[in-house]
């Protein structure tokens, strides 16, 4: 410690004394020294300015109205008008494309549930692509909320499955899973998630609210079933690419940096249609309805094969079932 | 007289004026007093300052461009941010193994440098929140999660609690260091009505900080290798382990740089301290493996794959057996007498148990939770060279506030050193 300082610092109320108004300046009673700090002072910000000077792209690609938006479930429906438009243009704009977001809320009473039959499943993975060209999905990673699993006969045991497989299908010792959402009653990424970006609708089907989701991927470490994905990047899908029909809660373009997941493509469900994974699917092993209604096909298939749900020892309650034919 | 050092407080009022307006201007002498030094201290601070700025450069580059410039994917989503993160919860968890002994135990010797720990506290929880916010995807929507204004999902999130207990953490352990700071420098006996109560709740909130950080891992089912009972007392050994070590450390370059005001019985009694939690981590290790590989099945396949690879993937066993070395090795050189007697292995030793610590508490901790995936797929990580970067400019961040705490500690101390009215706690 140099003489200067003791001298200086010996008496406190010397300081208040001579209330310098910068006193990390100006309290070492040398001027060198005092102009030396300055300079570094100075020459730190600058280097530092220069440094975080990427950041300057945000206020690009993010605007002051986006900035400052708040929760989905907190939005007026005069909001809500306003965001979608203001969504749309911004697929025009980033996209080059014309689209329409909606708002889908869910049908009263009803309860999705989903059920494929591993019996007819051959592992084609027609509903892998359909998902991905529906969902608006990023091209240059082939990005999917769908993984079809071949595994061995003879044993359910997920560490000898394979999803990369490029062999023709059905091969002879093997048998096909698809994985996607399992729209768990009791989702263990909802309740991690910090900031309620997440949750079940009445619906039974867990949904994101891209605008509102900090990217802190916690969820995608609760999930059991791999079912989340996160934009790395700002997906790239050619204009021509582009699925038009879109939700806010659903398959509109997500921006990068947040958290997504397979939505039973509410935008199609909510209107009485089917999803497109189930639509695209040259087996029939796929079957969707409301779980609520005693006459639909998943409730007669629920009541009479022998169904089961994966990872039922998690007690995460999936509403998504899997049987076989005999 | 009551404390000057609340503003925040709502006795605020109560309190002398001028001397509320002093307790800023204090803290403006001290930044003045910190940041004089020679020229090893401006050359250090100068390299520490030219690494924070490479690293801030390319967290801007993450911010701008997208997570794609890291190494994680969708099966590793986790990766070295926030392995980094809980290390450095356990550092500065490990503080408290100072503040125990001086003020649970009246021991004199440790009251005197406790500052040491609470401001390495201090330093920690600053490098753990820019872990986490270097971690985020959209920093930009950093105020969803502050309550009242976002959506803070308390209590059911364990991320929010963590936010909780961290930003707790650092208020009480400012609010310590600046009180106590402030009564030397006004060569008053600090009024134990505004640090003894405090003091007390950190030792909790520190053991809280730690626990409610393996919550966040342990309470996944999905995630077996994470889903144990005993990782929020391992991550409590640990840190009592690599704190202690932190510190020593320092106490010894404080020794070196201050000669003979810095005593040798602190430094024995953490010794003796890490004596102890070195050899309860190895147990609970040993107790974890055991359970691990000796039941066998899927379950165990993170644990296979992080010890001895998993169908011909090798990537994290190289770490975790310098971990196990290390480990082993310190444990060693702490419990032979060697350690009092030269100062060389007490460094050695030290250094070891952070190295492995900081292996086993971040990426062999963090990484195998994720290989293989929920799915069984094996996806592995290797953290990219702007990972890297960000990573040395929270560390270097870190001991640029710890060493400018410890500057302003040793300055207000120098300036006066004796203290006649603290009567028993100085001799």
């Amino acid at each position: 410690m140099s003489d200067s300082q003791r001298a200086n610092g010996s008496d406190p109320s010397s300081a208040s004394n001579a209330e310098p108004l910068l006193p990390i300046l100006g309290q070492s009673g040398s001027t060198r020294r005092t102009m030396m700090k300055g300079a570094g002072l100075t020459l730190g910000l600058a280097a530092f300015g220069k440094a975080i000077s990427p950041l300057t792209a945000i206020p690009e690609n993010v605007s002051v109205a986006e900035f400052l938006q708040q929760h989905y479930k907190e939005l007026s429906s005069d909001d809500k008008k306003t965001i979608l438009a203001r969504l749309e243009a911004e697929a025009k704009e980033n996209y080059g494309a014309e689209v329409s977001i909606s708002d889908h809320r869910p049908i009263p009473g009803v309860k999705f549930g989903y059920a494929i039959n591993l019996s007819k499943c051959n592992g084609n993975g027609k509903c892998v692509e359909a998902c991905h060209t529906e969902n608006n999905h990023d091209r240059t990673t082939q990005e999917s909320y769908i993984r079809v699993l071949e595994m061995d006969k003879g044993s359910m045991d997920l560490e000898t499955a394979n999803t990369t497989y490029t062999h023709t299908v059905p091969q002879d010792d093997k048998f096909y899973m698809p994985v996607q959402c399992q729209q768990c009653d009791n989702p263990p990424c909802v309740t991690v998630c910090p900031v309620e970006a997440t949750w079940k609708e009445e619906d039974g089907i867990v949904v994101v609210d891209y605008n509102w989701c900090i990217g802190c991927r916690y969820c995608e470490a609760a999930c059991p079933y791999h079912a989340r994905r996160f934009n790395w990047e700002a997906p790239t899908v050619p204009t021509d690419d582009i699925n038009p029909n879109q939700s806010y809660l659903s398959n509109r373009i997500r921006p990068q940096g947040v958290v997504e997941k397979c939505h039973y493509c509410l935008h199609r469900t909510r209107e009485g249609r089917l999803p497109a994974c189930l639509e695209a699917c040259p087996t029939g092993a796929r079957v969707f309805g409301d779980l609520n209604d005693p006459e639909s096909e998943i409730v007669w298939i629920l009541k009479n094969k022998r169904v089961f749900v994966l990872k039922e020892d998690l007690g995460t309650q999936p509403s998504f079932f899997y049987f076989f034919d005999s | 007289m009551s404390s000057v050092t609340l503003p925040k407080s709502s006795d605020t009022a109560r309190i002398a004026a001028p001397q509320v307006r002093n307790y800023p201007r204090f803290l403006l002498w001290l930044l003045g007093v910190a940041t004089d030094g020679g020229v090893w201290f401006y050359t250090w601070m100068f390299v520490l300052t030219a690494i924070f700025l490479v690293g801030a450069n390319a967290w801007a580059i993450q911010v701008a461009e997208g997570m794609i410039v890291t190494h994680m994917t969708d099966h590793v989503s986790w990766g070295l941010y926030i392995a980094n993160f809980t290390f450095a919860v356990g550092v500065a968890a490990g503080g408290v193994m100072m503040v125990i002994p001086a003020y649970l135990y009246h021991n004199k010797k440790m009251h005197d440098v406790v500052i040491v720990g609470e401001l390495l506290a201090i330093a920690a929880i600053v490098m753990c929140l820019m872990f986490v916010t270097a971690d985020l995807g959209r920093p930009d929507r950093f105020w969803h999660m502050i309550p009242g204004l976002g959506r803070f999902n308390f209590p059911l999130s364990m991320l929010t609690w963590d936010v909780v207990v961290l930003n707790g953490y650092l208020l009480i352990n400012l609010h310590i260091c600046g009180y106590m700071l402030y009564m030397r420098y006004l060569g008053q006996r600090p009024n134990p009505r505004w640090y003894v109560p405090f003091v007390m709740v950190s030792v909790f909130w520190a053991i809280s900080i730690h626990t409610v950080t393996a919550f966040l891992y342990c309470g996944l089912g999905g995630r077996p290798f994470w889903n144990s009972a005993l990782l929020a007392p391992r991550f409590l050994a640990s840190a009592f382990v690599s704190g202690p070590a932190f510190i020593i450390v320092t106490l010894l370059i404080l020794k070196r740089m201050l000669g003979e005001r810095i005593s040798d019985e602190p430094i024995r009694l953490l010794v003796n301290i890490v004596r102890v939690t070195m050899v309860v981590n190895l147990i609970m290790i040993v107790s974890e493996v055991f359970t691990e590989f000796y039941t066998g099945g899927s379950h165990t396949a993170s644990a296979r794959y992080l010890f001895i690879g998993l169908h011909g993937h090798y990537g994290l066993v190289p770490w975790i057996w310098t971990a196990m070395v290390a480990n082993v090795a310190a444990a060693v050189l702490f419990l032979s007498p060697l350690v009092f007697r030269r100062t060389s292995v007490l460094v050695v030793a030290c250094g070891l148990a952070f190295l492995a610590a900081w292996i086993e508490k971040g990426m062999g901790l963090i990484v195998p939770g994720f290989v293989p995936s929920t799915l069984h797929e094996i996806v592995e990580y290797q953290p990219s060279l702007l990972e890297w970067k960000v990573t040395a400019s929270v560390w270097a961040f870190g001991l640029m506030v710890y060493t400018i705490g410890l500057k302003a500690a040793i300055g207000v101390i120098a300036q006066s050193p004796q203290l006649p009215d603290e009567g028993p706690t100085h001799d």
